[in-house]
C-alpha cells in the first residue's frame, strides 16, 4: 500500500467513524444536560448534571423504566437461549443429514425473517388476549422466537458446516456416542458461532418496539424500548428528552458489555489445525 | 487384538452404483494389510466399512469372531488414522491423545500413564501441552497415532496417512509406523494410492479395481507373478512395459525382437493370435554391459532412444514403439485407470548408469525373456502366471511376518515394552 492509499485509508475510516459515532456522542451529551439546559444551543452541556439518570433510576420515571429493564432482560435472555439451543439442534441436521425437506425448513425460516412485524402483531393482540398470553413474558418470548429462530438457524448451519465431518467420526471411532461426539467435539468447536449467532438473537429482541408495545400493557412485562415511548416530562409542556437520552445510554451499555465479553470468544480460526490448513 | 474377515462385501450407493463388490479378505491377526488401487476403487470405502462408518450393503464384517455389522464404531475398538488427521483443535496434544482413555472413563493416573507412554514412543513428550494448530504436519501425524495406539483397540486402520506430508518426511513416517506395528503386533489395515507405501509396509497387498478385488498377495508376489495387466502396471516403478506380439508357433514376434518361449509358456498361450508381452524396466539392458553368461537368455534388438533419464544409483532411456490401433487403445485405457496419461506408446528401459547410450542415438539393447509375462489383450489376463511360485514368494512372507510376530510378542509387545522389543 502507497502511503497515499494508505492516508486515504486513514481518513475514509476515521470519517466513517465519526459519523458512527456521532449520535451517540450527542445522546450522552443530552443525557447530561439538565432539563433547562437541553436548549442550549451547543453540544456540550453547560453543566454535566446527573438529573436525568437520577430520574429514571429513582426519581418519578424510575416506575417505569426500572421494571421495564428488568422485563427486557428476561425477557431477551429466555428467548436468545430457546433460539440458541433450538437452532443449535436445527442446523447440526441441516448441516449434516440430508433429509426431505431441508430445503423447505431453510427457505421456511427464511421467510419468517423477512415475513413485516407489523402485519401480524394486530391479530397476535387478539389472540392473545384470547388465550391469555397478553402481557406476559411468554406472551413476548414467543413471538421474539420467531424473530431470533430464523437468523440463528441460518448463521449457525453455516457455522457448523465449516467443522470438518472427520472430526465428529474420529470421536465416533474413538468410542464417543452421538451425544457424546456432538457435546465434546462439535459444540465447542462451534462455540465461535453460537456466541455469534446468541449476540445477534439478543439484539433483535432486545431491539424490538412494536411487539413490546402492542402486546403488553403495564410493566408486567413491558420491554424498555416501549417503556421510553411512554416518558412523561415532569409537566405537559416539558418534553421527556433528557430522561430518554439516559434511558437509552443506560440501554445501550448491556449490548456494548455484551460484545466486548464475548469478543474473545468470537476469535476466528479457532479450527485452524484441526485438518491439514 | 484380532483377526478381521470379510465374506462378499457389497456397498451400493443410492443411485445403485457398486462401490464395493462382493470383496472377501481374510486379515489375520497381526498382520499388516494393504488396500491398494488407483482414486475411486474403493479402498477408503472398504476401510471406512470395516471401521462402521459406512454402512454394509450386504456381506458379513467379522472381527475377532464376532459379526459386527449392526454394531456402531464405538462398540467394535478399532482405532483409525484419518488422512487430515483429524485431531480436535479444542484440546491439546495431550487431551487429543488421551481422547479415547476419556470416554471410556479411565481413571486419570492411568491415563497420565498411557498417555505418557505413547508420547513416548512417538516423541511427542515436549508437546504435550500444546494446542495441534501450533504443531508441523508431521508432529499432527503423530499426534493422530498417538491417539490411536493409546488404547488397546483390536486393530488400527489407516486412510491415507501419510499423503499430507512432503516427500521426505512421508519416508520417514512410512519406516516409523512399520517399526510400530512390528513393535505392537497389531492388526493393521492401511489404505494408500502410493504403491510405494503398499510395497515396503505391508505383509500382504490387495489391489482393488472399480470396488473389485483383483490380487492379494505379498508384494513381491504382486511384482514378480501378477495375475493381470492391471495388477502388473499398477505395482511397479516404473511400471512395467506393455508390447504388442504375434505369435507365431512359440515364437512371439514383438517390436523389439522375438522371444522364443519354452514349452511349458507356449502351452499356456497357444490359440491366440494378438498378445501383450509385459517386461520390467529392469529386465533390459544395454547390451554392450550385458555378462556373456547372461546373454543367451535373452535377445538383442537395435533402437532408437527418444530419452534418457540418469537419476545416479540407476538410468532409463525410453524408446517409442508402434503398436496396433486396438493395443494402442487398450493401453490408454488401462492407464487412464491407473490414473497417468499415455501420450504414446513406449518402453521404458532400466539400462546401468554407467552405459554411454544418448539420446536421440540408436543403440543395442538386451531383454531378459524369461521374466516376461504374456497377457490376453481382451482380458487382460496373465496367461504365463506362476501361482505356485507366487503362492510360494506369499508363503515365505508369511513365516517371516510370523516369525517377527513371535518375536515381538516375547519382548513383551505393547507400546510400554523394553526397548529391545523394536524390530528393525
Amino acid at each position: 500500500m502507497s502511503r497515499r492509499e494508505k492516508t486515504w485509508w486513514i481518513v475514509g475510516g476515521v470519517a466513517i467513524i465519526v459519523y458512527a459515532l456521532f449520535p451517540i456522542a450527542w445522546i450522552i451529551s443530552i443525557s447530561l444536560k439538565a432539563p433547562s439546559d437541553i436548549a442550549n444551543g451547543q453540544f456540550t452541556p453547560t453543566d454535566v448534571s446527573f438529573t436525568n439518570y437520577s430520574t429514571i433510576l429513582t426519581g418519578s420515571a424510575s416506575e417505569l423504566f426500572l421494571p421495564a429493564l428488568r422485563n427486557s432482560f428476561g425477557i431477551c435472555l429466555i428467548a436468545t437461549a430457546i433460539s440458541c439451543v433450538l437452532a443449535m439442534f436445527a442446523a447440526y441436521a441441516i448441516a449434516r443429514l440430508d433429509f426431505p425437506g431441508k430445503r423447505v425448513i431453510l427457505s421456511t425460516a427464511l421467510a419468517v425473517a423477512i415475513f413485516p412485524v407489523i402485519s401480524i402483531v394486530t391479530p397476535l393482540f387478539n389472540v392473545w388476549r384470547q388465550i391469555g398470553l397478553y402481557d406476559t413474558w411468554p406472551g413476548l418470548i414467543l413471538p421474539y422466537l420467531s424473530l431470533t429462530l430464523p437468523i440463528s438457524i441460518w448463521t449457525m448451519s453455516a457455522f457448523f458446516r465449516e467443522i470438518p465431518w472427520e472430526m465428529e467420526q474420529a470421536a465416533q471411532v474413538d468410542g464417543a456416542t452421538t451425544w457424546q461426539a456432538f457435546r465434546r467435539v462439535i459444540v465447542p468447536l462451534a462455540a465461535p458461532g453460537v456466541f455469534t449467532t446468541a449476540i445477534i438473537a439478543f439484539f433483535i429482541a432486545w431491539n424490538d418496539f412494536v411487539y413490546g408495545i402492542v402486546l403488553t400493557s403495564t410493566e408486567a412485562a413491558r420491554p424498555v424500548p416501549a417503556a421510553l415511548g411512554l416518558f412523561s416530562g415532569a409537566s405537559q409542556f416539558e418534553d421527556p428528552t433528557g430522561a430518554i437520552a439516559a434511558a437509552a445510554v443506560i440501554v445501550t451499555i448491556p449490548v456494548v458489555v455484551l460484545v466486548l465479553l464475548f469478543q474473545r470468544r468470537i476469535v476466528a480460526g479457532l479450527t485452524n489445525g484441526a485438518v491439514k490448513g | 487384538m484380532a483377526s478381521i474377515e470379510m465374506k462378499n462385501i457389497v456397498k451400493q450407493y443410492g443411485d445403485g452404483f457398486p462401490a464395493v463388490n462382493d470383496v472377501s479378505l481374510d486379515i489375520a491377526d497381526g498382520e499388516f494389510m494393504i488396500l491398494v488401487g488407483p482414486s475411486g476403487c474403493g479402498k477408503s470405502t472398504l476401510l471406512r466399512m470395516i471401521v462402521g462408518l459406512e454402512d454394509i450393503t450386504s456381506g458379513d464384517m467379522v472381527i475377532g469372531g464376532t459379526r459386527v455389522n449392526d454394531k456402531a464404531p464405538r462398540d467394535r475398538n478399532l482405532s483409525m488414522v484419518f488422512q487430515n488427521y483429524a485431531l480436535y483443535p479444542h484440546m491439546s496434544v495431550f487431551e487429543n491423545i488421551a481422547f479415547p482413555l476419556r470416554l471410556s472413563k479411565t481413571p486419570d493416573d492411568e491415563v497420565r500413564k498411557r498417555v505418557t507412554e505413547a508420547a513416548d514412543v512417538l516423541e511427542l513428550k515436549e508437546h504435550l501441552e500444546r494446542k495441534p494448530a501450533n504443531l508441523s504436519g508431521g508432529q499432527r501425524q503423530r499426534v493422530a497415532m498417538g491417539r490411536a495406539i493409546v488404547r488397546h483397540a483390536e486393530a488400527f486402520l489407516f486412510d491415507e496417512p501419510l499423503s499430507n506430508l512432503d516427500a521426505k518426511l512421508r519416508g520417514q513416517m512410512r519406516t516409523e509406523i512399520s517399526r510400530l506395528q512390528r513393535r505392537l503386533g497389531i492388526t493393521t489395515v492401511y489404505v494408500t494410492h502410493d504403491q510405494t507405501e503398499a510395497m515396503t509396509l505391508g505383509d500382504r497387498v490387495c489391489v482393488l479395481r472399480k470396488g473389485v478385488i483383483q490380487q492379494v498377495a505379498s508384494p513381491r508376489e504382486l511384482y514378480e507373478q501378477p495375475v493381470n495387466l492391471f495388477v502388473a502396471g499398477f505395482i511397479g516403478s516404473p511400471p512395467m512395459n506393455f508390447l504388442p506380439a504375434t505369435l507365431d508357433g512359440r515364437t512371439l514376434t514383438t517390436p523389439f525382437g522375438d522371444i522364443e518361449l519354452d514349452e511349458e509358456r507356449a502351452a499356456a498361450v497357444a490359440g491366440r493370435d494378438l498378445l501383450l508381452v509385459g517386461i520390467r524396466p529392469e529386465h533390459f539392458e544395454d547390451a554392450s554391459l550385458v555378462d556373456e553368461a547372461k546373454r543367451p537368455h535373452g535377445t538383442t534388438f537395435r533402437a532408437q532412444v527418444d530419452v534418457t533419464e540418469w537419476l545416479g544409483d540407476q538410468q532409463f532411456a525410453y524408446i517409442p514403439y508402434d503398436a496396433p490401433e486396438q493395443i494402442q487403445a487398450q493401453l490408454r485405457d488401462l492407464s487412464r485407470e491407473l490414473d497417468s496419461e499415455a501420450l504414446r506408446t513406449q518402453a521404458v528401459i532400466g539400462i546401468d548408469s554407467t552405459s554411454r547410450i544418448r539420446e536421440g542415438r540408436e543403440a543395442e539393447f538386451w531383454m531378459d525373456s524369461r521374466k516376461a509375462h504374456v497377457f490376453d489383450p481382451k482380458t487382460g489376463e496373465n496367461l504365463t502366471r506362476d501361482a505356485e511360485a507366487g503362492a510360494r514368494l506369499t508363503r515365505e512372507a508369511e513365516e517371516d511376518r510370523q516369525e517377527q510376530v513371535e518375536e515381538a510378542r516375547a519382548h513383551g509387545g505393547g507400546i510400554s515394552g523394553p526397548e529391545g522389543a523394536e524390530v528393525a
